[in-house]
């Protein structure tokens, strides 16, 4: 069943749900939630630790299955997919970005970077040619041939960015992408996002980084499991940015 | 803004009015905007009759016909102005006092006051965000953007704080 064809949301969840446990030990992680992310919108889901927002972003990305629910990507069925077929959507439609890198240490940044490609059944020299555009679009051309021990906190999560791009992932799903970076590294993390989504990619961080919200198309507040509160944030500046700094006057 | 603020950055070398506001540009970058050429000559004319600067003219069309310098007493000033510990204080007082006075009256609720709140300060930080973004890497305003950003994010901190606090009180 295809309900959303082209031009409908990439992300469509109806009645998302994960429980662990049974009976009095019974904990609702993700409790009925509804959600549609349209195409080239950069969502925030923001919340308290524990409030279920990773559980909600690895059901999104197919790392976990959900208890009851149905999810869409791009018009297609997530939630039935067989464990091949799932492994096959995580690989090929979703990219993943997470707060501590997870890049493989033995590698260097390049070879990071192909990886996903390689995996997915690609040639070497393509696998190659899309990681030196990915780290030239990051910003860390220069340090291709460095593993990651030998790079900062910031150009690590870069690598890691431009790896989850490697496949041409029709989503970016980043779960607290900042939360090992200082504010430095944030604002760079801030900038490569926003020129990701200025070229139109589709982009859930989920965070408690007011700042990651502060810059999203919208946002979503979380608690218990469930959605409680969604704010869209429009538009650039309108006050004084002075005032801000207590030069007002 | 402060008249130490203005009067220590004429203390590299005297300069005319426009000299002072490019400096003045290139150190506050996008919230330069904030002062305007009006402000800067009043305060300029408030240090000449404090007898902190002195007007000089240079006959040297191109820099301007006057420029500012400091006098031994500007000097001074500066240095001293250098010296003291001064710190912009955040009135929190009176947002705390909205909410217990909210709470106690029952004219509103507690909540609602930290989330419009919130939503405010969000706003706000989208704002200096988007500006930081555009600053250059390395440019002087850009480390005044950045101390904005980490005070909202401050102030975000305690309006979970009050939150939660709140959220506990009434459910007791």
């Amino acid at each position: 069943m295809t309900e959303s064809g082209p031009g409908g949301p990439i992300v469509r969840a109806r009645g998302l749900r994960k429980v662990y446990g049974k009976g009095e030990g019974l904990a609702r992680a993700v409790d009925d939630v509804d959600l549609e992310v349209a195409p080239g919108e950069a969502l925030a889901i923001m919340g308290p630790s524990g409030c279920g927002k990773s559980t909600l972003l690895h059901l999104l990305g197919g790392l976990d299955r959900a208890s009851a629910g149905e999810l869409w990507l791009a018009g297609r069925r997530v939630d039935r997919l067989s464990e091949r077929g799932l492994a096959q959507f995580r690989r090929h439609d979703v990219g993943f970005v997470f707060q501590a890198f997870h890049l493989m240490d033995e590698l260097t940044a390049q070879e990071n970077v192909e990886l996903p490609a390689l995996l997915a059944g690609r040639s070497p020299r393509h696998a190659r040619r899309r990681a030196r555009q990915l780290l030239d679009q990051v910003g860390l051309s220069e340090r291709a041939v460095h593993l990651p021990s030998a790079l900062s906190g910031g150009q690590r999560q870069r690598v890691a960015i431009a790896r989850a791009l490697a496949n041409e992932p029709r989503i970016v799903l980043a779960d607290e992408p900042t939360g090992n970076l200082d504010s430095a590294a944030t604002l760079e993390l801030l900038r490569l996002f926003d020129g990701l989504h200025a070229a139109g990619l589709t982009l859930v961080v989920v965070t408690h980084d007011e700042r990651i919200a502060a810059t999203a198309d919208r946002t979503i507040s979380m608690r218990d499991g469930a959605f409680v509160d969604e704010t869209r944030l429009v538009g650039g500046t309108s006050g004084n940015l002075g005032d801000l700094a207590g030069m007002g006057g | 803004m402060q008249q130490e603020a203005v009067l220590a950055m004429l203390a590299k070398e005297p300069s005319s009015g426009s000299r002072l506001r490019a400096r003045l540009n290139d150190a506050l970058g996008p919230l330069g905007e904030a002062v305007n050429d009006g402000q800067i000559y009043v305060t300029l004319s408030r240090l000449e009759r404090a007898g902190f600067i002195a007007r000089r003219e240079t006959g040297a069309p191109e820099a301007g016909r006057k420029v500012y310098e400091l006098t031994a007493a500007g000097q001074e000033r500066v240095a001293e102005w250098f010296a003291e510990v001064s710190w912009p204080k955040p009135d929190l007082a009176e947002f705390h006092l909205k909410l217990v006075a909210a709470a106690q009256a029952g004219l509103a609720d507690p909540i609602g006051i930290v989330d419009a709140q919130r939503r405010e300060l969000i706003r706000r930080l989208r704002e200096v965000e988007r500006a930081a973004m555009a600053e250059p890497g390395g440019s002087p305003a850009g480390l005044l953007l950045e101390g904005i950003v980490l005070r909202l994010q401050a102030d975000l901190r305690w309006l979970e704080a009050c939150e939660r606090a709140w959220m506990d009180r009434r459910k007791r």
